[in-house]
C-alpha cells in the first residue's frame, strides 16, 4: 500500500497473482454466463441481465486490475463523480422515454 | 533564467527570454494565459463582426441585405465562434490561467506541459471550425439540431463539429488542470476555506468541463457519423430519436452555460470585497453556490425542450428542476449586495463592470426563470425573448465579468495601468449599448418575433433599429479597451505589485510576475478577503 507517492495509480499496488486469476475466472464465468443467457428469450430481460452482467465486470476490472481498490480517496470520488453524472445523464434521459406514452395527445 | 538581463528592469514573464520559439514552446501559464487572451480576442471580433452582419440585416424589414441561406450561416457561425471559441474558454484560459496559480501560491498549473497543449488543441479546434466557415459555412445553428444537421443540411456540418470536437479536448485538460492544481498545489496553510473565490468558481467550472464536455464531444462526433455512415442514432427510419439529440447536446450545452458564468462570479466576488474593502459576506454559502450551480446545472437541461415533443411529465419534473438554480445563484446575488453594505465603495472600472455584471445577471436570470415555466415558455420559445434572456446572461453577465476581470488584472498581467478615464466611458458604453441592444429585443419576444429569420414584419422596425443602433455603442464600448490597452503597454504608468490595495497571494509578487511567480513560496495565516483585520503593510509587502 504505502509504496512511492506519484505513483499510487500504475505500479503503486501489486495484490497476489491468485488474486488476479481468481478475478480473471470470475470475469470468464460472467462471459459464459451472459452467452448463455442470450439463447434464452426472457423478453425484454435479456437486455437487463446483460447490462446486469456487464457492469458487474466492468467494476471488477477497474477495482482490482485498474487498482482502484487501493488507490487514494481522491481518486475513487473521481470516478464515484464520473459514474454519478452517467447515471445522471441515463435517469433524466429516460424520465422522457419512460412517460412520453403516458399522455394521450401528443406534445402539449 | 536568473540571469539578471539589466539592472534597472527585474526579471519578469515577459523580458526573461524572447523571440517567437519562447512564447510558442512555453509551458509557463501566464505566457499560456497571454497566447490564448491573444487567440480569444481573434475569436471576439470575428464573432463579433457576424453580429455586427445580423444586425445591419435586421436594420430593415425586408432581407435586403444578405439571402436567408446567408443569413442561417451568419448567425451559425456567431453562435458558435462567440460559444465554444471564445465564451468558454474566456474567463478560465485566460484570467484563470493566469491567475489561479498565483492565487494558490504555485509557481505554476499542476501539469504545464498539458496546459500548453491544451492551447494548441484550442487553435486545432478552432482552425478546422474556421476552414468549415470559409470554406462554405455551416447553417445549421449553433446548436446543430438533428434531423436537420443530420440529414438535409447541404453545408460543412462535420467541419464544424470536428472542430468544436477537438476544442472540447482543450476544455477538457484546462479543466483537468484546474482541479489538480488547486488541490494538489495550494501553498502552506491556504486552506480549502482560505481559498479565493476566483478559485473555488473555476474549481466548480472544471467539474463541468470534465464532466460534460466529453457528452457534447462524442454527441457531435454521431451527428458526424450519422452524417457520413447512416448509422440511426437520431433518424427514425432508422430506428433512432431526433429528440434524443437534444437530450445530449442540452445535458452539456445547459451546464455549459454555467461554466461560462461561474469563472465570471468568481470574478466578481474577487472585485466586490476589493472595492468594497469587505470580506465576502458568507464567504462559505458563496464558495459553496458555486459547486451548487455546477451540479444543479446538470439536472436542468430539458426546459430547452419544451415544446420539442418531449414527455410532459418530463417536462414537469424539469422545469421544477430549473427552478432549484435560481437558489444557488440568488445566494451570490444577494451576498454582493451584503459586502457592498456598509462598504468603503471606490467606483474604478472593474467595479464598475460588476456592478453592470449584477444587474444584467439578475435580468438575465430571472427571465430564464419565465422560461423554465412550462405555460410561459411555450409562448415565448423559439422568439427574441430567448435571444434577449440569454445574451443578458452571457454578454451581460460572462462578457461583462471578462472585462471586468481583465481590468483588474490587466496590472498584474502587464506592470502597467490602463487610462482610468477611457476606460470608465468604456464600461459605461458597454453598459448603455448592451441594454439598447437586447432589452427591446424582450419586447420583440414578448410580441411574438421569431428568432432565426432576416425579414420581419414592419410593425417590429422600430425596436430593431434601436436594437441595431445598441449595437453599434456596444461596438464601440469593446473597441476603447481595445485601442487602450495595446496603448497602456507603451504609455501606461508603472502599476506596481498591488495597486488596488488588494488583498490575495497574487498582488504579492511583482507586477508583471516573474517567471516561477513567488521567491518564496508563500505561506497563508489569514483568510480571503481580510480587508477588514489585514494591516495594510502586510497586504502591500512584496517587491
Amino acid at each position: 500500500m504505502a509504496e512511492h507517492k506519484e505513483e499510487t495509480g500504475s505500479v503503486g499496488h501489486i495484490a497476489p497473482a491468485k488474486l488476479y486469476v481468481a478475478i480473471w475466472a470470475i470475469l470468464m464465468a460472467l462471459t459464459l454466463t451472459t452467452v448463455l443467457v442470450s439463447m434464452v428469450d426472457i423478453g425484454p430481460m435479456n437486455v437487463v441481465v446483460a447490462l446486469v452482467i456487464a457492469t458487474i465486470k466492468g467494476t471488477l476490472v477497474v477495482l482490482f486490475f485498474m487498482h482502484l481498490r487501493y488507490s487514494p480517496k481522491l481518486t475513487m470520488a473521481t470516478v464515484i463523480a464520473a459514474m454519478f453524472w452517467l447515471f445522471l445523464l441515463l435517469s433524466l434521459t429516460m424520465t422522457d422515454y419512460l412517460t412520453r406514452a403516458w399522455s394521450t395527445s401528443p406534445g402539449h | 533564467m536568473a540571469t539578471a538581463v539589466q539592472t534597472v528592469e527585474r526579471e519578469n514573464y515577459l523580458n526573461s527570454n524572447y523571440g517567437i520559439k519562447s512564447w510558442l514552446l512555453t509551458t509557463d501559464h501566464k505566457r499560456i494565459a497571454v497566447l490564448y487572451l491573444i487567440s480569444i480576442t481573434a475569436m471576439f471580433w470575428l464573432g463579433g463582426f457576424f453580429a455586427m452582419m445580423i444586425r445591419l440585416e435586421l436594420l430593415t424589414p425586408a432581407g435586403d441585405l444578405v439571402s436567408s441561406d446567408t443569413y442561417n450561416k451568419l448567425f451559425t457561425m456567431h453562435g458558435i465562434i462567440m460559444v465554444f471559441f471564445f465564451l468558454i474558454p474566456a474567463v478560465p484560459a485566460v484570467i484563470g490561467n493566469f491567475v489561479v496559480p498565483l492565487m494558490v501560491g504555485a509557481k505554476d498549473m499542476a501539469f504545464p506541459r498539458v496546459n500548453l497543449l491544451s492551447w494548441y488543441l484550442y487553435m486545432a479546434g478552432a482552425i478546422t471550425a474556421l476552414t468549415a466557415m470559409v470554406t462554405g459555412g455551416v447553417d445549421t445553428g449553433w446548436t446543430f439540431y438533428t434531423p436537420f444537421s443530420t440529414t438535409y443540411s447541404n453545408t460543412h456540418v462535420i467541419g464544424a463539429a470536428i472542430g468544436i470536437f477537438i476544442a472540447g479536448f482543450s476544455s477538457i485538460l484546462t479543466g483537468l488542470n484546474f482541479i489538480v492544481t488547486i488541490h494538489r498545489m495550494r501553498a502552506p496553510g491556504l486552506t480549502w476555506r482560505r481559498l479565493p473565490l476566483f478559485c473555488w468558481s473555476n474549481y466548480a467550472a472544471a467539474i463541468i468541463m470534465v464532466l460534460g464536455t466529453p457528452v457534447i464531444a462524442i454527441t457531435l462526433l454521431l451527428v458526424a457519423l450519422e452524417r457520413a455512415f447512416h448509422i440511426g442514432i437520431f433518424d427514425p427510419r432508422l430506428g433512432g430519436d431526433p429528440i434524443l439529440f437534444q437530450h445530449l447536446f442540452w445535458f452539456y450545452s445547459h451546464p455549459a452555460v454555467y461554466l461560462m458564468i461561474l469563472p465570471g462570479m468568481g470574478v466578481i466576488s474577487e472585485i466586490v470585497a476589493c472595492f468594497s474593502r469587505k470580506r465576502v459576506f458568507g464567504y462559505e454559502f458563496v464558495a459553496l453556490a458555486s459547486i451548487a450551480i455546477a451540479v444543479f446545472g446538470f439536472l436542468v437541461w430539458a426546459h430547452h425542450m419544451f415544446v420539442a415533443g418531449i414527455s410532459v411529465y418530463a417536462a414537469l419534473v424539469f422545469s421544477l428542476l430549473s427552478y432549484l438554480v435560481a437558489i444557488p445563484s440568488a445566494v451570490k446575488v444577494f451576498n454582493w449586495t451584503a459586502t457592498m453594505y456598509k462598504g468603503s465603495i471606490s467606483y474604478n472600472t472593474p467595479m464598475l463592470y460588476a456592478f453592470g455584471f449584477i444587474g444584467l445577471f439578475t435580468v438575465g436570470g430571472l427571465t430564464g426563470i419565465f422560461l423554465a415555466s412550462l405555460g410561459i415558455d411555450v409562448h415565448v420559445h423559439d422568439t427574441y425573448f430567448v435571444i434577449a434572456h440569454f445574451h443578458y446572461v452571457m454578454v451581460g453577465g460572462g462578457v461583462m465579468a471578462y472585462m471586468a476581470g481583465l481590468h483588474f488584472w490587466w496590472p498584474k498581467m502587464t506592470g502597467k495601468m490602463y487610462p482610468e478615464a477611457w476606460a470608465k466611458l468604456s464600461a459605461l458604453l458597454v453598459f448603455v449599448g448592451f441594454n439598447t441592444t437586447f432589452f427591446p429585443q424582450f419586447i420583440l419576444g414578448y410580441m411574438g418575433s421569431p428568432r432565426r429569420y432576416h425579414a420581419y414584419p414592419p410593425e417590429f422596425q422600430v425596436l430593431n433599429v434601436l436594437s441595431t443602433a445598441g449595437a453599434s455603442i456596444l461596438a464601440v464600448g469593446y473597441v476603447l479597451p481595445m485601442i487602450y490597452f495595446l496603448w497602456s503597454l507603451r504609455y501606461g504608468k508603472d502599476a506596481g505589485p498591488n495597486p488596488w490595495n488588494a488583498t490575495g497571494l497574487e498582488w504579492m509578487t511583482s507586477s508583471p510576475p516573474p517567471t516561477h511567480n513567488f521567491d518564496e513560496t508563500p505561506v497563508v495565516t489569514w483568510e480571503a478577503y481580510d480587508y477588514e483585520h489585514q494591516p495594510q503593510e502586510e497586504i502591500t509587502v512584496g517587491h
